[in-house]
């Protein structure tokens, strides 16, 4: 009897510990960005970080091409791989029949596993030469390729996480919507798909974030210039992102240059964003969960 | 005791490797060889020559940019860092600061060729013509003779030993206290194989490599200094007669006087043996060797 009680204590104690460090290791990341990137803020006037030209070599540090380059590829890729991604979901949650799910449910894992290079090369290879010849651009290494590569390695995350929320879904709901005389159509507009939308939204937020931080594939398929993309046809020309200038850069710079804080400081920019777009869906989420409480009861 | 068999090879294996282990780090023979990746293929072929000449010696190559190999000179964990351009005074300032003191070696010349479509009309340009090109003075290619179509600029990363040298020597026409930039839409692409990549299949590209990554399937363009004076194109006669504008000295640098093994390999590479394969590699061998 003590025995057991020492072994669960141990366990509990185990799993506090994991769940804690969680948290830990977050504060830890974030203190690491702030202790080798926050020297910036003191070595570059704020002023000279919001120009538009970022030229290292020479102390042009403007970082507004590269977050508005990042922005733009992110954005693209959650306009092709959002809603795709959301209605294959269905598709293979609520529409298909039980073979054809069987068959669609570890292809869409596989896709998961492809090795961003490859896609970059299939980018490079593929994609950017159809874009150049068919909508007219001046080269096929554009924004638009960083977003649709980035799109599609997006959406296995995206159809995987979101199917498992549908399937999660009590049959009671799906057979008191039908019960009622709903249309399978509405019952799964109206009914499935928002009782899952907690999951729904981890899946979008899983695939953007997962668009936002990936390096390789956009580093070879976006051009790299660091241009400021502010008209509409800014899609079809080259762009650079924080990632691959990270990426790019890091390897050459001299530890504790201004370059190397800075680079730094956009990965420490790079990481608030990502906080701050999971801390907008957790609200957002939170609240509609009360008031959808409030309703029920 | 069923794991003791391979327990036994794991022990025959690990007393095997150390005296050769050993052995390399008593004399000094492990070699790390880093930096410019124009000049990596040229490195590593010394040192699969060198090494089937001399087994005791093992020399590790890695590229990663002409700076990547000096940063590593001035942190001390690399013996012969590989350089496309000279050392930057901040970076032998560096060096002294860590108690080193960086010597050049001069090992081979590089020609940078300029390189166009097959298709591409364009067959030859100034240096003025190129330096407002890459500046994004001049965005249209008919307005250096050729088709109508907009100009796609393509340039190594600003990592790149390649890319400064292109800076110094061809948008800033030689000018030290230039301070013209490349045009923000010039795409950076991170390897040589990215730039002929886009060269081979976009007409509307330009882009500019070592002469030794250049290969059939581009189109490489003559290049005159002044707008009256010849236009030539890079080959290794043209490079070492000084005709060619845009050509360099590829560099090795040691942390002080080299010694021993780093000093015999050095001056094998600047040996009529070593410079045979510089000229294999598409680079042009050095004509007189002052070692």
């Amino acid at each position: 009897m003590k025995r057991t009680s020492l072994s669960e204590y141990l366990i509990e104690r185990f799993i506090r510990v994991t769940g804690v460090s969680v948290i830990l290791f977050l504060a830890l990341i974030f203190l690491f960005l702030l202790r080798e990137g926050g020297a910036t803020f003191f070595e570059v006037p704020l002023r000279d970080l919001l120009r538009t030209r970022w030229y290292p070599n020479e102390g042009h540090f403007g970082l507004l091409p590269l977050v508005m380059g990042s922005l733009l590829v992110t954005v693209g890729a959650a306009v092709i791989s959002l809603p795709l991604g959301l209605l294959t979901a269905v598709f293979v949650a609520e529409v298909a029949p039980r073979w054809v799910r069987e068959i669609l449910k570890p292809f869409i894992e596989v896709l998961a596993g492809i090795p961003s290079v490859v896609l970059g090369f299939l980018g490079m290879l593929v994609v950017s030469p159809l874009i150049r010849e068919h909508l007219g651009a001046p080269t096929g290494l554009t924004a638009l390729s960083g977003s649709l590569m980035l799109g599609y390695m997006a959406l296995p995350t995206i159809i995987s996480v979101a199917e498992d929320a549908l399937d999660a879904v009590p049959k009671s709901y799906r057979d008191a919507a039908l019960a009622l005389g709903a249309t399978r159509w509405q019952t799964i507009w109206r009914v499935t798909v928002p009782a899952a939308r907690s999951g729904i939204l981890t899946a979008m937020m899983l695939g953007v974030g997962r668009a936002i931080g990936e390096t390789m594939a956009v580093m070879m398929v976006t051009g790299n210039a660091a241009r400021l993309p502010l008209t509409l046809n800014s899609f079809l020309m080259p762009v650079r992102t924080m990632t691959a200038t990270i990426a790019a850069e890091m390897g050459e710079v001299a530890q504790g240059s201004t370059h190397y804080h800075i680079l730094f400081a956009i990965g420490l920019v790079l990481f608030l964003v990502t906080f701050v777009v999971d801390l907008v869906a957790s609200w957002t989420l939170f609240r509609q969960g009360r008031r959808y409480g409030r309703l029920l009861s | 005791m069923r794991k003791s068999p391979a327990i036994c090879i794991l022990l025959v294996l690990l007393v095997a490797c150390r005296p050769a282990e050993g052995e390399a780090g008593a004399t000094g023979v492990a070699i790390q060889n880093v930096g410019s990746d124009t000049i990596v293929n040229l490195a590593l072929a010394w040192a699969e020559t060198y090494q089937a000449m001399r087994p005791d010696v093992r020399i590790a190559v890695t590229g990663g940019g002409s700076g990547t190999g000096i940063a590593g000179l001035v942190n001390g964990t690399v013996d012969i860092a590989n350089g496309s351009r000279q050392m930057k005074p901040e970076e032998v300032d560096a060096a002294r600061a860590n108690n080193i003191t960086p010597v050049e070696h001069v090992i081979a010349r590089d020609a940078i060729a300029v390189v166009v479509h097959p298709s591409n009309p364009v067959n030859r340009l100034t240096l003025q013509q190129l330096s407002d090109i890459y500046s994004g003075r001049i965005t249209d290619w008919s307005e250096v003779g050729g088709e109508n179509r907009s100009i796609v600029l393509l340039s190594r990363e600003s990592n790149s030993g390649t890319h400064v040298y292109f800076l110094e020597q061809v948008v800033r026409l030689g000018d030290k206290h230039g301070t013209t930039l490349f045009s923000p839409d010039t795409l950076l692409m991170p390897s040589s194989e990215g730039i002929s990549a886009e060269v081979r299949q976009n007409p509307n590209g330009i882009g500019y490599d070592g002469l030794g990554y250049v290969t059939p399937d581009q189109k490489t363009v003559a290049v005159a200094a002044d707008p009256g004076g010849p236009y030539v194109l890079p080959s290794i006669e043209t490079v070492n007669s000084g005709a060619y504008p845009i050509a360099r000295d590829l560099y090795m640098y040691t942390a002080g006087e080299p010694q021993g093994t780093i000093a015999d390999y050095l001056a094998w590479i600047r040996s009529s043996e070593g410079q045979v394969i510089v000229g294999e590699l598409g680079f042009v061998p050095l004509s007189s060797v002052d070692w």
